[in-house]
């Protein structure tokens, strides 16, 4: 996993509420078997006017110019700025691998959909919860500025504005570790080997039915 | 000892590890896994050079992609048509035989929707915790089991280790006391819920449902309520544990049998939140005043009675509640104060995780018996949650009943709750859906959901526009 540590970059605005994972990235891509390929079709039906298929080649496709992500002063943004309820619905992890290969590293909203927030720390993606009315204020700057740039430190949990002052965030610490070392999960569970087998062990006795063979 | 709920207790049965920065280790009971998030965690596997942790905690099925046209269904993985599906579900095939993985294919009778399929099957027991990569793996929590979607790192996680790491949810109670109405189902209480409590009401708990309401329901009801406890935002919904939960399992294939059986039961009569309990919130319903719901717009907490009109946007609760109303209203094609009843259907859809058991099936076919599907109805169609829910309701003679009115009687699969396979709604469509989300786009570019419980969209598909089923 790519590893978050301080990022600097062009912020995008995404004014709506309850963002669900099919939005972020419909249903049809899902059957790719890879964990690759999405980026081009992240907001699939709100960037492209036509309905989009899997293995397309999206440069020929008619681009949708009121959508948000297409304008020109928005291109090669890396923060997302977003409402409540961001990442709302299906579990797919396509959704962050979709904004990970499209370019974004962070997005910012005032909740998270639990799944989604959960699933964007697997894939070096930051997820930060800021109060309505700081987010309220992003917003505003965001818009009036071409060009805004936001600073997102994960070390000293703020994200700093271009005036220089800084919003505090909450981060778990176990996942903000993960993150800033770019860790992967599986390793250092496989370091606790010895307790899931001592649970097993302890566990089969308390529940045997649980350990039936399945044929 | 403190009193705990019952989430508290199948936490606690489970924890094998709290590390120092409070993440926690959770040992994982069960794993159901269908092609859609399941191949890239295979392949992360087989990247690191990693076995499955304990092979027989992971049971698979497809049924996402599978068509559920009977001609195409035939041939098997060979007759689907889109290249992208066939690989999906022949990619399952091969991890499940390459890893060992016990897999109802798509030629077995017992293949389905996971969710549908591991109850049935007695592969969801009460008291484990289950997991899917799908966010509807809620619905096991009917049976106490502590059940929520992840994602697919997460599943290559569990595959590797059987653990998850996880932070403690906060606990609520959805309490609904009283008596529903006749014609009022359990899709109604779980719609109503989420009007209620809205679609973020749940996130950070894991919602436990109590109260009359759900004592007195079936298992297949308590299925439906616990299926959208996601779409409340909570990962978890559960139900306690009582002689229902046990009955059900009895004689269930992968069922504890003999002596184990009894101390199984021993165990699962202590699932239940202790009467003492505290819960960090609480909710309460009047199961009385429940009439049968509607979802009229693109999220599930724009739903209403049928009795009401549409909200005026002045009626919002604030401006993003109003900007999201509006955007609603304009990818429907509705407008304010429209009465639900005034909503013309161009499809009827029934099945689903949350409504495609045999209960769901039967209250269907009892509103359909001896009438039509009204000629401005494009398509109506059913689609049982698995082989074998298909095969009892034959038995019963559902399926002429259905065919009979009008109805497509179809295969097993997920089908056009998420329109993956060939079953979808053209743009501008309104369909009556006994889904789970109203998203836009969700069964079809364009296309217009409209959630409601198997009775109402089958008295929808005879009225050709949504009318009250008590009374129809
Ligand atoms: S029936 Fe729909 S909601 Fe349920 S698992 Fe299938 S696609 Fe998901």
């Amino acid at each position: 996993m790519q590893a978050f540590t301080v990022l600097t970059g062009l912020v995008a605005p995404l004014d709506r509420a309850n963002v669900d994972t099919d939005q972020i990235i419909p249903k049809q891509f899902l059957k790719s078997i890879k964990r690759i390929g999405f980026g081009v079709n992240l907001f699939d039906e709100w960037r492209y006017l036509d309905e989009g298929y899997p293995n397309q080649d999206c440069s020929k496709r008619p681009i949708n110019t009121e959508f948000v992500l297409n304008q020109a002063r928005y291109q090669g943004a890396q923060v997302l700025l977003a409402r409540q309820n961001f990442g709302c619905g299906s579990s797919r992890e396509h959704a962050p691998w979709a904004l990970d290969e499209y370019g974004f590293r962070a997005v910012i909203a005032p909740s998270f959909a639990d799944i989604f927030f959960n699933n964007c720390f697997k894939n070096g993606l930051l997820p930060v919860v800021l109060s309505e009315e700081q987010v309220d204020i992003l917003f505003k700057e965001c818009e009036a500025n071409e060009g805004y740039q936001l600073t997102v430190d994960l070390a000293k949990q703020q994200v700093i504005r271009p005036n220089g002052e800084a919003f505090s965030f909450e981060v778990d610490a176990f996942r903000r570790h993960c993150l800033l070392n770019g860790l992967d999960d599986i390793g250092l569970t496989l370091q606790a080997a010895e307790d899931i087998r001592a649970f097993e062990a302890k566990a089969k006795v308390a529940r045997p039915w649980v350990f039936n063979a399945l044929r | 000892m403190s009193a705990k709920t019952l989430y508290d207790k199948l936490w606690d049965d489970h924890l094998v590890k709290q590390r120092d920065d409070g993440s926690c280790l959770i040992y994982i009971d069960r794993q159901l896994l269908h092609e859609v998030t399941s191949p890239q965690a295979f392949d992360g596997l087989k990247l690191a050079k990693r076995q499955p942790w304990r092979l027989d905690a992971n049971i698979a099925t497809p049924d996402h992609n599978v068509p559920t046209d009977k001609a195409e269904r035939s041939q098997g993985i060979a007759g689907i048509k889109d290249e992208t599906s066939r690989i999906q579900v022949q990619t399952l095939d091969d991890n499940c035989k390459e890893f060992g993985v016990v897999e109802f294919d798509i030629f077995d009778e017992r293949q389905g929707i996971v969710h549908v399929v591991g109850p049935e099957q007695g592969l969801t027991l009460p008291g484990m915790t289950v997991v899917c990569g799908d966010s509807h793996t809620a619905t096991h929590g009917a049976f106490a089991c502590l059940a929520h979607g992840i994602g697919t790192s997460e599943v290559e996680h569990v595959l590797a280790t059987q653990c998850l790491v996880q932070k403690k949810s906060k606990n609520m109670l959805v309490k609904v006391d009283g008596v529903l109405g006749e014609g009022v189902t359990a899709k109604d209480v779980v719609l109503a819920i989420i009007g209620k409590i809205g679609t973020a009401g749940g996130t950070g708990y894991a919602i436990e449902f109590g109260g009359q309401v759900f004592r007195d329901m079936s298992m297949e009801g308590r299925m439906t309520v616990c299926n959208m406890a996601i779409e409340a935002g909570a990962r978890v919904g559960m139900v306690a544990v009582d002689e229902k939960t046990i009955a059900y399992f009895k004689d269930k294939p992968f069922a504890p049998k003999a002596e184990q059986w009894d101390a199984a039961v021993a165990y699962w009569q202590g699932l239940t939140s202790d009467a003492d309990a505290q819960f960090d919130a609480v909710v309460e319903l009047d199961g009385n005043a429940i009439e049968p719901q509607v979802s009229w717009g693109t999220s599930p907490e724009m739903v209403l009675p049928i009795s009401a009109k549409l909200p005026t946007l002045d009626s919002a609760n604030d401006a993003v509640q109003r900007s999201s109303w509006q955007r609603a209203y304009q990818y429907m094609g509705l407008t304010p104060e429209q009465a639900i009843t005034d909503i013309k259907l161009d499809r009827v859809f029934i099945g689903s995780c949350t409504n495609s058991r045999i209960e769901d099936l039967r209250s269907a076919a009892a509103v359909i018996k001896g009438r039509k599907v009204a000629n401005t109805v494009k398509q109506a169609m059913v689609v049982a949650g698995s082989g074998l829910v298909k095969k009892q309701a034959e038995a019963e003679g559902l399926d002429k009943i259905f065919t009979e009115a009008g109805f497509e009687w179809r295969e097993p699969g997920c089908s056009m709750c998420l329109a993956m396979n060939a079953d979808k709604l053209l743009s501008g469509e309104h369909c009556a859906s006994t889904s789970n989300r109203n998203f836009e786009g969700r069964q079809g570019n364009g296309g217009r959901t409209h959630l409601v419980s198997p009775a109402m969209a089958a008295a929808a598909a005879i009225a050709g526009h949504f009318v009250d089923v008590r009374g129809f």
